[in-house]
């Protein structure tokens, strides 16, 4: 229909997007109209032109409506991890390994998707996981799940090195007896509960959040909102800070799961402020002010700053200069930060220092505590995935009552709140445990550095956290995100080891992978380094 | 020359920071009178010998008449009190450990077990359909996510529990556009209700994406009818949306023969583009009185909200622990059918109690037959039929007879007067003392309009 008038199609769309032109080309389309209307011009003018127009106004909503910030609408590529498309990295194409892309598509809201047949439909943010095809984090967790690696039952399966999971640290062995109340009866646990967790739970939490930042900071647990897991934490906050069609900044490579816990049933999106490995992928808030203000003239309002510390991916410490720094960029935009210390407990470096943000704003004013609200997940540091329990820890009360609330759609369960109780308020067993994780997370990280050396792999520092943050980029057939993705394949299929690659940190230079070594023993080293040696010398000889 | 203009907020320091809509709006609900009741009785709760005048709760739905079942069967299991149904390390490290969106198989299948049971096996339920959250709460709002965009409606027939509003609404976006009932057939869902409601919304522009009914009904306390719900589905056909069925109560169904799941229709269609648009709610916190374990399910017959609820369930996990603990003890079948049988009796003789003792006062319930509480019309109390009528009388209510009941109009209820009373969740000598409060009250009412 355009091809075939591209005058009238060019005089639309700058009316349309209201231009200039002005009243010569309103005239050159309307008489027309009038022509039709009065009967000259015939049925060929009076079908095109309202075609035409139909088509530039679809395509005027679809343009503008990006830029609207209170569109209503989630965004459509929600599929949780694949991402959205970052500008500077090729769509991946990846036939080996069945990805999809989810092409960035209003329509698709806009006239909603339809099964075959009579089918009922469901909604636009169920339509795009449905549609979307799986990201390398879930195609990898699935192999692992269809053949895991067992030293004596399955030396062949998949060896996990994606996930931050923490397994190797057995408390019951640690100290049963002392730990874990047996006297856990039913009638103190069948009631309903403050969804938000119980009193008694939180000043444990609070306890242990004091802890990893060895007591230098004092968590009160009033300001304390529990809920089933980091990723209920991250998308109670999303809720809380933003509306719909708002962003986040967050500086990259960064955790795969932003992708869903901030963008997917908020709308909330997230804006990538991409690090760099010649900075050691330390934030730069030059290139952080500039997304902000790039943002802004597109008319995109920014919430907030999303930071980990330690750092998903890279495992790096902030510095109290960084905090700093970062307080100040958000106190200037008056924006929030949300800093995510799930990892807070796992520092393994004995020269690192943790700082949390709790102690930056210890001494600024309300109205800059009020801006910063921390989350904190049991399940890392304690190794209890299965558990679900997690933090928010807020100075801001109307955020905290809003959370509150929230939390009767992710609360924790009570039977896990009463054991959680009497297994992390004794001191010493805290105390224990948290040095036993640190110590062994500390001599697995070595091992593991010092063997991936050995084949040529550097890593960034990691200080804290579970994942090595690896270079591969000399092992990949091009320097791209599909020789990137190619490799990752390589590792699964050939090496039967499942790592996260870079892209799905959103990292801007392909070539890195995210390795959890949370899962390993001094033992499985050597294995590991088999796998990857066996794959690396498959590149080589390709390449 | 003109002035700079002072547009720039980010340049103002002093500004507080800002929060979303969804953390100011008020869709919480929990500023109605629903909640404020329970407000007052947290500050003044009543306790047999500490605090006989306190306020009696009777606005919340809990189920405690059946939990010496639980403990006993638990005691039998674990001699030592302990909840780990296998001790030491090995058992503890799976559940610490385990944390996949699935939940564990055994936990599944225990609970498709449950269900059928509860529906006298008259349908099945496939443990693979089976997505858990942390709650029905959670399941419901789940639902929405999937079912429905924002600014889209689902049609709920009032009166409705009053936590939809926050369910249903709150971060999702999407509204409630209601089917009103009346007491003239019993609150029942009509045809002509349904019509009228979706043609409403028509009329507004607003796209209705399903149903949510509600089945044993809360706040009425009673089954919905098989024609009704058959009636239902066609509708749902018709206008090719969704049928989500809250199925919350179903094993506190006095009569086991009087309650109809939507199950057992769809069991016997084969048409998968009927079956696809059914999605059932359930949760362990009614019927086995376990609100505080967290533990809901989405059963789609629709593979696509499977998949996708699944992923979502993600912001909401049952502890692995729990399931757990729980597998067992909804998989041991002597104990499953005698809890339920003995559950369904209870419940029964405490609503007759109940219904029997406010007859004799002259108040009139709602004939119910399920459920945990009781649908009372006090219509003829009321100073106005207004809705402001009748929250002046649950004020009276719950200041000069301190007890906390649900006012009708926090259900959305079309006519005034009818209030919610819970009777599961206090012991018999409780309820009986609150029959006697009951009775003074209008007692004292006879006696002033006798004068």
């Amino acid at each position: 229909m355009t091809r075939t008038e591209p005058n009238r199609s060019s005089k639309s769309d700058s009316e349309n997007s209201g231009g200039g032109g002005g009243g010569t080309t309103a005239m050159r389309v309307i008489v027309p109209l009038q022509g039709v209307v009065q009967g000259r011009g015939g049925l060929f003018l009076g079908s095109v032109i309202p075609c035409a127009f139909f088509y530039f106004l679809q395509f005027y909503l679809k343009r503008n409506r990006k830029n609207e910030p209170d569109s209503g609408e989630p965004s459509p590529d929600s599929d949780p991890s694949s991402g959205s498309p970052d500008p500077t990295r090729s769509q991946s194409v990846g036939n080996l390994t069945e990805l999809a892309s989810l092409p960035r598509s209003l329509s698709r809201i806009l006239l909603s998707p339809r099964l075959s047949g009579g089918a009922v439909s469901v909604s636009g943010r169920a339509g795009c996981v449905i549609k979307g095809g799986d990201s390398p984090y879930h195609v990898g967790q699935k192999r692992v799940e269809e053949d895991p690696y067992d030293e004596s039952g399955n030396p062949d399966g998949v060896i996990e090195l994606g996930s931050a999971h923490n397994t190797k640290m057995d408390w019951v062995s640690e100290d049963p007896g002392e730990a874990i109340s047996d006297g856990l009866c039913m009638s103190g646990i069948a009631s309903y509960e403050p969804c938000h967790g119980l009193i008694e739970l939180k000043t444990a939490v609070a306890g242990f959040m004091s802890e990893a930042t060895k007591n230098s900071v004092s968590f009160d647990p009033t300001q304390l909102v529990l809920t089933s897991g980091a990723a209920s934490a991250i998308e109670i906050l999303s809720f809380c800070l933003a509306d719909s069609g708002n962003a986040f900044l967050v500086p990259t490579p960064c955790s795969p799961g932003y992708d869903r816990d901030v963008k997917w049933r908020t709308g909330v999106d997230l804006i990538h402020v991409p690090c760099r490995s010649a900075d050691n992928f330390n934030i730069s808030m030059l290139v952080l002010d500039r997304a902000f203000y790039q943002a802004k003239k597109r008319g995109v309002r920014i919430r907030g700053v999303i930071i980990s510390n330690p750092w998903n991916p890279t495992g790096t410490l902030l510095s109290r200069e960084n905090l700093y720094a970062l307080l100040d960029f958000a106190r200037e935009r008056n924006i929030h930060i949300i800093s995510n210390e799930v990892f807070a407990g796992s520092v393994h470096d004995e020269g690192g220092e943790f700082v949390s943000m709790a102690e930056v704003v210890d001494t600024e004013e309300n109205v800059d505590r009020e801006r910063v609200h921390i989350i904190y997940d049991l399940s890392k540091d304690l190794s209890f995935p299965g558990l679900r329990t997690a933090a928010i820890y807020s100075f801001n009360e109307s955020v905290l009552s809003a959370s509150r609330k929230l939390t009767t759609l992710s609360p924790v369960s009570s039977p896990t709140q009463h054991l959680l109780i009497s297994a992390i308020s004794s001191p010493k067993f805290v105390q224990r445990f948290v040095k036993t994780n640190r110590e062994r997370l500390m001599r697995v990280y070595a091992e593991l550095v010092k063997a991936l050396k050995e084949l040529g792999i550097e890593c960034t520092r990691s200080s804290g956290g579970f994942f090595c943050w690896v270079d591969m980029r000399g092992f990949m057939s091009s320097y791209s995100e599909k020789g990137e993705i190619e490799l990752w394949n390589k590792l699964l299929n050939i090496g039967k080891i499942n790592v996260i690659p870079g892209s799905c940190c959103h990292c801007i230079e392909p070539g890195w992978f995210r390795l959890c070594f949370s899962n390993l023993s001094e033992r499985d080293v050597p294995v590991v380094m088999n796998r990857i040696r066996k794959v690396c010398e498959t590149c080589k000889s390709q390449n | 020359m003109g002035l700079p203009l002072m547009i720039n907020n980010d340049d103002n320091n002093n500004n507080k920071v800002e929060l979303s809509r969804v953390a100011v709006s008020d869709t919480h609900g929990e500023d109605s009178p629903y909640f404020a009741g329970w407000k007052a009785y947290d500050e003044n709760p009543y306790d047999e010998s500490h605090n006989p005048s306190g306020v009696i709760q009777m606005g919340l739905a809990e189920n405690q008449v059946s939990f010496d079942l639980l403990e006993s069967y638990l005691e039998k299991k674990n001699p030592e009190g302990s909840l780990w149904e296998s001790k030491g390390s090995c058992g503890f490290r799976e559940n610490a450990l385990f944390q996949d969106y699935h939940g564990l198989k055994t936990f599944r299948q225990a609970m498709a077990s449950f269900m059928e049971k509860i529906r006298g096996g008259k349908a099945r339920f496939d443990p693979d359909r089976i997505v858990l959250t942390a709650g029905a709460t959670a399941a419901n709002e789940l639902l929405t996510f999937i079912l429905a965009n924002p600014n889209d409606a689902l049609l709920v027939p009032t009166p409705y529990y009053p936590g939809f509003d926050r369910d249903l609404r709150w971060r999702t976006g999407v509204r409630i556009v209601p089917i009103h009932c009346d007491s003239s057939n019993h609150f029942q869902i009509t045809p002509e209700a349904l019509e009228t409601a979706y043609e409403t919304a028509r009329d507004a522009n607003i796209r209705v994406r399903g149903v949510l009914i509600t089945n044993p009904s809360n706040p009425l306390g009673a089954t919905v009818q098989k024609k009704a719900l058959e009636d239902l589905l066609d509708f749902c056909v018709r206008k090719n949306i969704h049928l989500v069925s809250d199925e919350i109560y179903s094993g506190s169904v006095f009569h086991a023969s009087e309650f109809t799941s939507v199950a057992e229709i769809v069991e016997n269609i084969d048409d998968v583009s009927v079956k696809e648009r059914v999605h059932i709610v359930y949760s362990l916190s009614k019927d086995l009185g376990l609100p505080g374990f967290r533990v809901g399910t989405i059963y789609s017959y629709n593979d696509n909200v499977v998949r996708t609820a699944r992923r979502m369930s993600s912001f909401t996990l049952v502890s692995s622990q729990t399931q757990h603990m729980l597998a067992s003890m909804l998989s041991d079948e002597e104990f499953t059918e005698k809890y339920i049988r003995i559950n369904r009796e209870r419940l029964r003789r405490r609503y007759e109690t109940i219904v029997e003792g406010l007859k004799k006062e002259g108040v009139e319930c709602l004939k119910g037959n399920a459920g945990l509480f009781c649908w009372m019309n006090l219509g003829f109390l009321l100073n106005t039929n207004t809705k402001e009528g009748e929250l002046e009388l649950w004020d009276v209510i719950l200041k000069e007879l301190k007890l906390n009941i649900s006012p009708g109009s926090s259900c959305h209820c079309s006519e005034f007067g009818w209030f919610r009373v819970c009777f599961a969740n206090m012991s018999e000598k409780t309820l009986k003392i609150a029959l006697k409060r009951i009775h003074e009250f209008m007692d004292r009412r006879r006696k002033v309009l006798n004068c």
